[in-house]
């Protein structure tokens, strides 16, 4: 058998090793794997009460936005009512949207996916543990505060989508649309950080022996999941940014009257908000995936036609976006091209669809909730895509489009896609983190309340657009003919809500959260979040030789429980996992994990505290705050990198796993890469805003700025680059002083900052500002981009000078120095990009 | 002359329109994409009982019938070769009527431009250079049996403009020009809605386009163009009109007021709705209008002139019913 690693896979065939182990093994992963107790839980980090935290997090965000939703559907039961006033219901929408989409759906399938994915791959907990307990709070304590704006009537009314001008200074003078950017830019936070962990912890920390072919497809899911939102998320963080910027210094993004356009924010949000749909369905098609096989006591039908369709879902819904826009005015051959992609893409939903009815016919379906919750929601999903397909034709979106048909096949999409998929995910998995399994009789109950109130609410909603009701109005006039069928919607949705009420109830009654000593496997199902637990997730890591281990090898569980197979004991006395190769899971190194810290939680009180003053326009304790949690990151920081006394470890068999290495195959330089792929996306939906606007409003494109500016600018940035490069290189020189890199690393970042600072300057002297127009404004973002990554090439500076001073930096090659010389050397690279593109295309 | 649709009546009768405006067109571009919602319902409703029927299979089925379902054919079958099939046909159907339904309208179509505002429409009849030759608000006329070229723009926010019986719906976005052709076949009073979310009142932003005979429309329009007679234009109200501020916002052609701000009162006298399309035009409900827009039609640009006296709205009501 080839090697991805070097590493000899016959080494694992000893596994399970017979030999008994040593007594006291468990106690001692217990003691180190033991939460905190009391108010010091909130210093926990581990994935099993951060998952659960945030999986309860969202779902609490699922209910607010709900009774939203019941409010509207009062208010519109009959025509012209007062129950809310024209100003809260149009808050009340934009907050429905906005909630169910950026507080509650993506979240809440980054949280399973938090709480599944190291059960399902038998890894300790994700390889960034801190990070996802800061994206945890950063979203909590922000979506709150978010949510609260609705109490005191500052909540965002621009719609979730919040077009321009609409929501410009003009026509949306109060904070309230700066709350919407706010929240906004919590879920940007925590997404990404959510995203870097997912995609690491699929690639990186799977058992060893799960081969890409042997991993679950609910991984598979999870990892095109994190990608996409590495791909779409950066467009949605640009632009609110660009809205931001407009809104407080006058920089004209979306003004028509001064080069800027406002179908710049349509291409740009939707750029994120479409692949967002699908960045929804897919983990919740992973997961039916998974469930319909269990369900079913058969393996998944078309397994690999299944992976194909996720990869191929995400590759496609990034060509769809525009299909939002088709009553814009587009050109006929853009049209064509937005809607033929748009139904390509649901070829492979109906892959996915069929895969789940092949295998519902290979396998003897069981009748119970989770079941009825999956076919539920496939028969939604089905009749959803249906209308989607129609919408994609263009013409009879000319009609349906901003009516309530759309609203009628978005709820079919995203309910049928997710929320029924999430219900009985919560069935099917409470077992797994609960003491008790949740009641089969209360379940049904709540499926088919939830199933009959969702047809009766959205199947009419239909024919109330082709009567040409449209979407987002706060009432209508009696004679439309529009009163019964709305009646008929209102009724549905308390028939929907009483579901979830059921829903619960049975939470209440049944519910138990248990770390170690939960229900167990009660359906049977056959991948490894179904063995055995403890606090430190399994007691040793098995050796995985198919797809589902175990329904294959009846006897993994009491192996893995008896500690025969991999790092049954902790040999550093720290926690820890083992970090296997992306593609074969070749045991590569044991990565020693961070242990509960109060300095996330603060970091995360105080980035929100950030967000929050500067919304409420208080600008010297908000920069304070934003200090304050720049401090908790780093103090966090300071921790990690550690290297332990033992240099190589046996993890059992004789297999011997070093305990630090550096480069491409530590997992802190695939989530510094993976930041990089943000940052540049990030750049490069700037760079598309720029040319963009070149080519809608070319006559406000001036050519102020000459190339002497770049003869100056590009020079500088690549000596920055060069500066880098040779402080690494002196870091590997052991005959080199102590503060030989360091400093270089510190010139490094000052002649990156000059170089920036001197772009400014130049473009400052050539008389165009930001406020002039399209050209300055996008001109001027870019290079504000670039100062921020100069701004934290100086703060990584002073970071590894205090680390030198303390001889944390060890050589010959150190992994806090590698990655910050890897983020300069980028930087460098995107600074001289922008001096020559913003020249290039002058006008 | 058919009066009952050249002249206002009293009651309510701009909501003259079916249940189901989508499914009853009334001109060839609204006429061809019913037919499309029609076939591609039935698509819908087909593939929708194909994939029923499969589940209904795999979950009570036999177990012959269920091996014959089971296995990759199913999903190379079902998810693959047949989507790919029905898709690719609609997509070419989809695509040519795309291209149709934006053909060029022929030279010298009548042209009319309307601008979304917050929350009404600005319309202004052009001639062949693009001239306005007439301005009205919030209600179109147009002969029927030929389109009609519909200029939208807008001077805030994004509007968009949805008469479902006549054509499909497209945005008003300012610093654009977007050309939608309309026509209707028969004459009547078709409804419509702004359909783009544009903040506060946009749930009573509402439109009635009117369509006459070619003969009729032309009597209708060479009424409109006659000269006013004193008695309208100088009525007792003129006078209360300028002290009361309404020219501040307000034109109405031949008179001193030409305000530029809100909806053109030249012809509101003969307009069938008040408040863009959400109240029938009366007496009553001009002078509840001028009174009290805002709890008609709460966050209007138009105060609510409650300082005015019952016998003043009055007299406003009557000068402006008499300006047709």
């Amino acid at each position: 058998m080839t090697s991805e690693t070097g590493f000899d896979p016959a080494l694992l065939d000893q596994f399970p090793i017979r030999a008994p182990r040593p007594e006291g093994e468990v106690e001692e992963l217990e003691r180190i794997w033991a939460a905190p107790k009391g108010l010091a839980l909130l210093t926990a980090v581990n994935n099993n009460y951060i998952g659960f935290f945030y999986v309860a997090t969202a779902f609490l965000f699922f209910l607010l936005a709900g009774l939203l939703a019941l409010g509207m559907r009062v208010q519109l039961a009959l025509p012209l009512q007062g129950i809310l006033p024209q100003d809260t219901y149009n808050q009340f929408f934009t907050m429905h949207g906005t909630v169910m989409m950026f507080l509650f759906a993506v979240p809440m399938v980054e949280a399973i996916g938090v709480m599944l994915l190291p059960q399902m791959l038998a890894a300790r907990d994700l390889p960034f543990p801190r990070l996802s307990a800061y994206a945890f709070w950063a979203y909590f304590v922000g979506g709150l505060c978010f949510f609260a704006s609705l109490f005191v009537g500052l909540a965002p009314d621009g719609g979730w989508f919040m077009y321009p001008p609409y929501t410009s200074m003009a026509y949306s003078p109060g904070i309230n649309a700066d709350f919407w950017l706010l929240g906004i830019g919590f879920i940007e936070i925590s997404a990404i950080a959510g995203a870097i962990e997912i995609i690491v912890g699929v690639l990186r920390t799977r058992a060893p022996g799960m081969t890409l072919a042997r991993m679950p497809v609910y991984a598979w899911a999870m990892l095109v999941f994190g990608v996409m939102i590495i791909i779409a998320f950066p467009s949605v963080i640009l632009c609110t940014l660009l809205l931001e910027i407009e809104r407080a210094f006058d920089w004209p993004f979306f003004d028509p009257t001064r080069g800027g356009d406002a179908l710049l924010w349509q291409h740009l949000f939707w750029f994120f908000g479409h692949p967002e749909v699908y960045i929804i369905f897919l983990p919740a098609s992973g997961l039916v995936s998974m469930m319909v096989a269990t369900m079913a006591r058969t393996r998944l039908v078309g397994h690999s036609f299944v992976v194909l369709a996720f990869l191929a879902t995400g590759f496609i819904s990034f060509g769809v976006w525009a299909h939002h826009m088709f009553t814009t005015g587009m050109p006929n051959l853009s049209v064509g091209f937005f809607s033929a992609a748009s139904m390509a893409v649901s070829v492979p939903a109906g892959i996915q669809v069929f895969a789940w009815i092949g295998t519902l016919a290979v396998g003897k379906p069981r009748y119970n909730a989770p079941t009825l919750f999956m076919i539920g929601g496939l028969i939604i999903f089905v009749m959803g895509g249906l209308t989607g397909v129609m919408v994609a034709m263009v013409p009879f979106d000319w009609q349906a489009h901003d009516s309530y048909f759309i609203v009628a096949h978005l709820h079919y999409v995203l309910i049928g896609g997710m929320v029924f998929p999430l219900f009985a995910a919560f069935y099917y998995w409470t077992p797994m983190t609960s003491s008790r399994a949740l009641s089969e009789r209360l379940g049904q109950w709540s499926f088919w309340l939830m199933f009959a109130g969702m047809h009766l609410t959205f199947l009419p909603m239909h024919l109330t657009g082709f009567m040409g009701m449209p979407r987002r109005v706060y009432t209508y006039l009696p004679d439309r003919g529009w009163t019964l069928i709305n009646m008929i919607s209102t009724i549905g949705a308390f028939v929907l809500a009483a579901g979830v009420l059921v829903f619960l109830f049975d939470l209440a009654r049944n519910f138990r959260f248990t770390v170690d000593d939960d229900a167990g496997n009660v359906y049977k199902g056959g991948t490894l979040e179904w063995l055995p637990t403890g606090l430190y997730s399994t007691r040793s890591i098995p050796v995985v030789r198919s797809r589902e281990p175990l329904w294959d090898d009846p006897a993994i569980c009491e192996d893995v429980e008896k500690g025969r197979y991999l790092l049954p004991n902790a040999p550093t006395g720290k926690r820890e996992t083992i970090i296997t190769s992306p593609l074969r899971a070749e045991p590569e190194y044991l990565q020693i994990m961070p242990g509960p810290s109060p300095w996330p939680l603060l970091a995360a009180v105080f980035t929100a505290g950030f967000f929050l003053l500067l919304t409420v326009q208080a600008y010297g304790i908000g920069f304070v705050s934003g200090v304050i949690a720049i401090l908790c990151v780093l103090r966090w920081l300071w921790d990690t990198d550690r290297v332990v006394k033992e240099e190589e470890v046996d993890v059992g068999g004789g297999i011997l796993l070093p305990t630090y290495v550096t480069g491409p195959r530590s997992h802190g330089w695939w989530a510094m890469v993976i930041l990089l792929i943000v940052i540049g996306m990030i750049f490069v939906m700037g760079l598309f805003s720029f040319f963009y606007l070149y080519g809608v409003q070319p006559d406000f494109w001036t050519a102020p700025a000459g190339w002497e500016g770049a003869a100056v600018v590009v020079p500088l940035y690549a000596l920055a680059a060069g500066l880098a490069w040779l402080a690494r290189f002196m870091l590997a020189r052991e005959a080199t002083q102590l503060w030989t890199p360091g400093v270089l690393y510190l010139c490094a970042a000052i002649a990156l900052t000059a170089a920036v600072g001197g772009d400014i300057l130049f473009w400052q002297a050539s008389g165009l500002m930001p406020q002039d127009s399209g050209q300055g404004a996008t001109i001027y973002v870019l290079l504000a981009l670039e100062a921020m990554l100069a701004g934290i090439a100086l703060l990584m500076a002073a970071y590894l000078s205090a680390r030198n001073s303390r001889a944390m930096i060890v050589r010959p090659r150190n992994n806090s120095m590698d990655l910050c010389v890897l983020f300069l050397l980028y930087a460098a690279a995107q600074g001289a990009l922008t001096a020559i593109v913003t020249r290039a295309f002058g006008g | 002359m058919s009066p009952p649709i050249s002249t206002r009546r009293a009651g309510s009768d701009m909501n003259v329109q079916s249940i189901i405006p989508v499914f009853d067109p009334a001109g060839p571009y609204a006429g061809s994409i019913t037919t499309l919602s029609w076939v591609l319902i039935a698509m819908a409703a087909g593939v929708f009982a194909i994939v029923l029927a499969a589940l209904w299979i795999a979950l009570f089925g036999s177990a012959r019938l269920k091996a014959r379902l089971g296995g990759p054919v199913l999903v190379w079958a079902g998810g693959i070769v047949f989507p790919v099939v029905v898709l690719t046909l609609l997509l070419v159907y989809g695509l040519s009527l795309t291209r149709n339904l934006t053909a060029p309208v022929p030279e010298g179509a009548m042209r009319v431009r309307i601008t979304g505002e917050m929350w009404w429409w600005r319309v202004a009849y052009l001639d062949r250079q693009g001239r306005a030759t007439m301005t009205d608000a919030n209600e179109l006329h147009i002969p029927t049996g030929q389109p009609v070229l519909l200029e939208l723009e807008s001077n805030d926010v994004i509007h968009s403009f949805w008469v479902p019986r006549l054509s499909g719906k497209l945005d008003m976005v300012p610093g654009r020009r977007n050309r939608l052709p309309i026509q209707a076949d028969r004459p009547g009073v078709y409804a419509g809605q702004c359909a783009e979310y544009c903040g506060g009142p946009h749930a009573l932003m509402g439109f009635v386009v009117v369509a006459h005979t070619p003969a009729d429309f032309a009597a209708f329009m060479a009424a409109r163009r006659a000269p006013r007679s004193a008695a309208a234009r100088d009525g007792a109200g003129a006078a209360l009109f300028r002290q009361s501020g309404c020219a501040a916002c307000h034109r109405i052609a031949g008179t001193a007021a030409n305000g530029a701000a809100g909806p053109d009162l030249t012809h509101v006298g003969s307009r069938r709705s008040l408040g863009a399309g959400i109240l029938p035009n009366n007496k009553g409900t001009m002078i509840g209008w001028i009174g009290d827009s805002q709890s008609i039609k709460p966050g209007n640009r138009m105060p609510s002139y409650k300082m005015l006296s019952a016998q003043q709205l009055d007299r406003l009501a009557t000068y402006l019913d008499a300006q047709k």
